[in-house]
């Protein structure tokens, strides 16, 4: 192999213009548009309800366990398989928590462990039929839907589990404790930690920069660059304020602020995360690459049973109530997010940041459409209508700049 | 045809340019085809000749340029609207539905009907007659995935003349045909051609297009490099103007290995080999076969489509799994039941199937490269970011990847561009055997060459390799020793001294009577 000899790369990107990358961007970029019009939309439809404190605090918390979900659902659907049944895991989880916190008296936090432990469970024994067994995920999912859902009635013999301690309440609806105890105009503990996130944002955006520059990789335009480092600092400080100046940071916001920064950094820089665009990819290749894909996908399905449960346990502290019919149609919710946010229904493609925001777009239009009144017919209709479009959008992009 | 002044052109293309994110594709590129000429479009990988006709068939739109028929201007938005212009198009990758018959491939979409159903006799009839007409016995009933590549393009291309095309396109329709199958094919083309019919060729065999052509039209990098009629250019000529440059003369490839063959097959006959299989088989796809391969030692595999040559190669690859005999390497013995067992053994397999079997489009060429060594390493071992970056750059570099971007997509590159990301994914891991099958299907003159000398080279340096080439010239110019297989069995296993092309056809063709 002497004669592979590292040489300096080449420099230059050579014809690439501004204008081409843009092209090539321009998903994220309407994603990104997408969001704020609707936002604004709202904002001045309600007028000025959505950008109330209380109103944004409130979307954050009473979205966060579809959008935890749509992080395991958008790794699931970039390996090319779909999880039908994580509304009935979310149901079975809470179920549990209850169960164990209110008929076997153990404590809550106790409760939490086994509870994710139990997700993971139900992950192994979904991922062990899908990825040694060879049974499409499809199926195996569905089925999956109906046992856990009957598992849920069973457990809480068709009643409901209330209340929970509020040790436990507070996963779900709580807030970090008040610095200013009550006092101060902004909540200072907020305060900071947007203030620190941006910081983290910042550096890290500069770093990511200079080591593309680095290796001659890098082709986005400066420009562009920093307007999108402007626009999501902006977007933070504004949520900051907002939460700040009503309760403070809810719980379930860390939760989900680490979720992301921890699965966005394993589908980017883990072996992991990468063998899940791979085998999405292209199974065949990715087999006979040696990479170990039966694991991975066994894997994926653990992790996905683990996070069900953790939107399980968060939705049922927020209702304070374990509930049978709990969860009905999340699974879909978090599949409509995952397309929104961009994933390929091919596998391969997709983000954790763009399921996020396509949670959010679906949480707004929810949030929005409720304040104004509008029916939960219409709703759903819209809701509907707008996954159809952005997936339409994606693939008339992909004809549009065709590949070879 | 003594032509003094060219006749009308039937398709005249003008400064045609289009880009993708990152590439500009063809730059103010001109094109013209005659009626009743058969016109070959030459050029490198990525020269943009794929672009352009798929700019002629409505794939790709057109950022600028004109495009007429017969003098009048022409808008081409879809695949459709080409063909109703009589513009009829065989792809490389052959675009049929092996799940439906014979029949229904080549009149779908428009087989008669009858009371508002598909009229099946008729279908089948009119398939029947152009089967004919073209010399292909075959049942038009039967699946089309039940036959061989060879005849699914043959059958592609009576689909396309069932349109009753002006303008044909054949994009490659040689590159998995035999001997044969290519004169029948010729002399379909003949026959179109006296009918008028313009024919545009692609082919990376210069025999074959010295053979059919009238017209060249030569592409470099996106940019016209000039349009010759046959009888007015030398070869020699040609491949320097699709290349830009003088290839060195790959004799020297030649005289090093017939060299090499005596010295390894002397030092090796008493030594371990690196690999030994005996009896290795597997039901219904290769009779029970007996292999050795020495360290540094390049075998070639020759045969013909469906001989054998590729499920041989996937066996040791660890592809597929054997049902009988044993597989030793270095004299232990291993079961080389999964590609990930084979590669613990520095194996590694580079599918025929570039597409299905080798690139993960939607990744980046840094992520391609990495894939297999990454995998090798395990999840906790990470390939620290920047040390990826300097594996990218380096093989770009040394392979010559265009463009020369790690973070381009997969998707974004031309053919002999993916094969070569894909040969640095497998170099990456350092392997002692490398089976490459098919390496140089469909690939330029250029970049053939630079995988040759690199097969070579490599094989030098002590790397076995076991090499799978429909085209026995280059089997013969790299291998130290051949195998031939026919009818899913090894026929003969020879050194290289002295043999020639004809005596290796010799042994593949005398299975006819066997």
């Amino acid at each position: 192999m002497s004669d592979i000899r590292v040489k300096e790369v080449s420099t230059g990107g050579g014809i690439r213009s501004a204008f081409n990358y843009l092209a090539g961007q321009l998903r994220q970029i309407g994603l990104f548009i997408a969001l704020i019009v609707i936002i604004i939309f709202f904002e001045i439809a309600t007028p000025g309800i959505t950008l109330k404190p209380i109103n944004v605090s409130n979307l954050i918390v009473q979205n966060s366990y579809i959008l935890i979900l749509a992080i395991g659902m958008v790794m699931v659907i970039i390996a090319g398989h779909i999880d039908l049944s994580v509304g009935s895991v979310v149901a079975f989880t809470g179920a549990m928590a209850g169960v164990m916190i209110t008929q076997w008296h153990l404590p809550w936090f106790v409760a939490i462990v086994l509870c994710l432990i139990l997700g993971a469970v139900v992950g192994m024994w979904q991922g062990f039929w899908i990825a040694y067994f060879k049974i499409p995920a499809f199926i195996v999912t569905l089925a999956g839907m109906l046992t856990f859902r009957g598992l849920t009635q069973i457990a809480l013999q068709n009643e409901q589990i209330s209340p929970f301690p509020d040790e436990f309440r507070a996963l779900g609806s709580g807030f970090l404790p008040d610095l200013g105890g009550g006092q101060s105009f902004l909540e200072p503990l907020t305060v900071i930690l947007g203030v620190l996130a941006v910081l983290l944002l910042v550096v890290q955006a500069i770093r990511g920069r200079a080591a593309r520059k680095k290796y001659n990789v890098e082709d986005e335009p400066f420009a562009w660059y920093i307007t999108k480092l402007a626009f999501t600092t902006v977007l933070i400080l504004l949520v900051t304020y907002l939460l700040a100046s009503y309760r403070g940071t809810p719980i379930v916001l860390v939760v989900l602020g680490l979720l992301v920064v921890v699965y966005s950094a394993v589908m980017n820089r883990s072996v992991f995360g990468r063998h899940i665009y791979a085998i999405g990819g292209n199974l065949n290749a990715a087999a006979l690459s040696g990479v170990k894909t039966q694991r991975v996908t066994f894997l994926l399905f653990v992790n996905m049973g683990v996070i069900a449960s953790l939107a399980g346990l968060v939705f049922t502290a927020q209702l304070n109530l374990a509930n049978p019919k709990a969860g009905d149609g999340f699974e879909l919710d978090a599949i409509a997010a995952v397309f929104i946010g961009g994933a390929a229904v091919t596998g391969g493609i997709g983000t954790v940041t763009g399921a996020i925001i396509g949670g959010l777009i679906i949480g707004i239009l929810n949030n929005g459409m409720s304040i104004l009144g509008v029916g939960s017919e219409y709703q759903q209709l819209i809701k509907g209508l707008v996954l159809l479009a952005a997936v339409a959008f994606d693939v008339y992009n992909k004809r549009r700049s065709g590949g070879h | 045809m003594s032509v003094a002044v060219d006749p009308v052109p039937l398709v005249e293309m003008s400064h045609i340019s289009i880009s993708f994110p990152g590439v500009k594709a063809l730059d103010a590129v001109d094109f013209r085809m005659f009626p009743g000429e058969v016109h070959s479009l030459m050029g490198e990988n990525g020269a943009g000749k794929s672009t352009l006709i798929k700019a002629l068939t409505g794939v790709y739109g057109i950022d600028s340029g004109t495009i007429t028929l017969d003098g009048e201007p022409l808008v081409i938005k879809s695949p459709a609207e080409a063909q109703n212009a009589g513009i009829s198009t065989v792809y490389q990758e052959i675009n049929l539905l092996p799940n439906l018959s014979v029949a229904e491939n080549i009149m779908l979409g428009r087989e008669p009907r009858r009371f508002g159903g598909i009229a099946w006799k008729k279908t089948r009839a009119m398939a029947a007659e152009l089967l004919t007409q073209m010399r292909l016995d075959i049942d038009p009933a039967s699946l089309l995935g039940s036959h061989s590549l060879a005849v699914q393009q043959l059958v592609a291309i009576a689909r396309a003349i069932a349109v009753r095309a002006r303008v044909l396109i054949l994009d490659e329709p040689t590159s998995s045909l035999d001997a044969d199958e290519v004169a029948e094919l010729f002399r379909v083309i003949r026959s179109l051609k006296d009918n008028g019919v313009a024919i545009l060729f692609v082919s990376h065999f210069l025999d074959q297009v010295y053979e059919i052509a009238d017209r060249l039209t030569v592409l470099r990098n996106g940019a016209l490099v000039g349009e010759y009629r046959i009888e007015e250019i030398l070869r020699i000529e040609l491949v320097r103007k699709m290349i830009g440059k003088e290839i060195a003369v790959l004799d020297d490839i030649d005289t090093r290995t017939r060299a090499q063959a005596v010295e390894t097959e002397t030092a090796t006959a008493t030594a371990v080999p690196f690999l030994e299989a005996s009896g290795v088989g597997r039901k219904g796809s290769i009779e029970p076969f007996d292999v050795r391969i020495s360290e540094g030692e390049v075998v070639g595999l020759a045969g013909l489509l469906g001989s054998g040559r590729t499920e041989l190669a996937r066996i040791i690859g660890g592809a597929d799994r054997t049902d009988s005999g044993e597989i030793r390497i270095e004299g232990k013995p291993r079961r080389l039941s999964t590609a990930r067992s084979a590669l613990k053994d520095r194996i590694a397999y580079s599918s025929e199937d570039r597409k299905r079997e080798g690139i993960i489009e939607d990744l980046t060429v840094r992520d391609n490269i990495v894939l297999a060594l990454q995998a090798d390493r395990g999840w906790f071992r990470r390939i620290p970011r920047r040390r990826q970056d300097e594996l990218a750059a380096s093989y770009i570099q040394a392979l010559g990847i265009r463009p020369a971007n790690p973070e381009a997509l997969l998707r974004n590159l031309s053919g002999g561009n993916q094969q070569k990301v894909l040969l640095a994914r497998w170099l990456a891991i350092a392997p002692r055997l490398l089976i490459l099958d098919e390496p140089t299907r469909g690939i330029d003159v250029g970049a053939k060459a630079e995988i040759q000398r690199l097969v070579a080279n490599l094989a030098e340096e002590g790397m076995s390799v076991l090499f799978i080439s429909a085209e026995l010239e280059e089997v013969l110019r790299l291998s130290h020793r051949i195998v031939v297989m026919r009818d899913r069995r090894k026929i003969a296993d020879l050194p290289n001294e002295d043999v020639t092309v004809t005596e290796i056809m010799g042994l593949i063709a005398s299975g006819a009577d066997a």
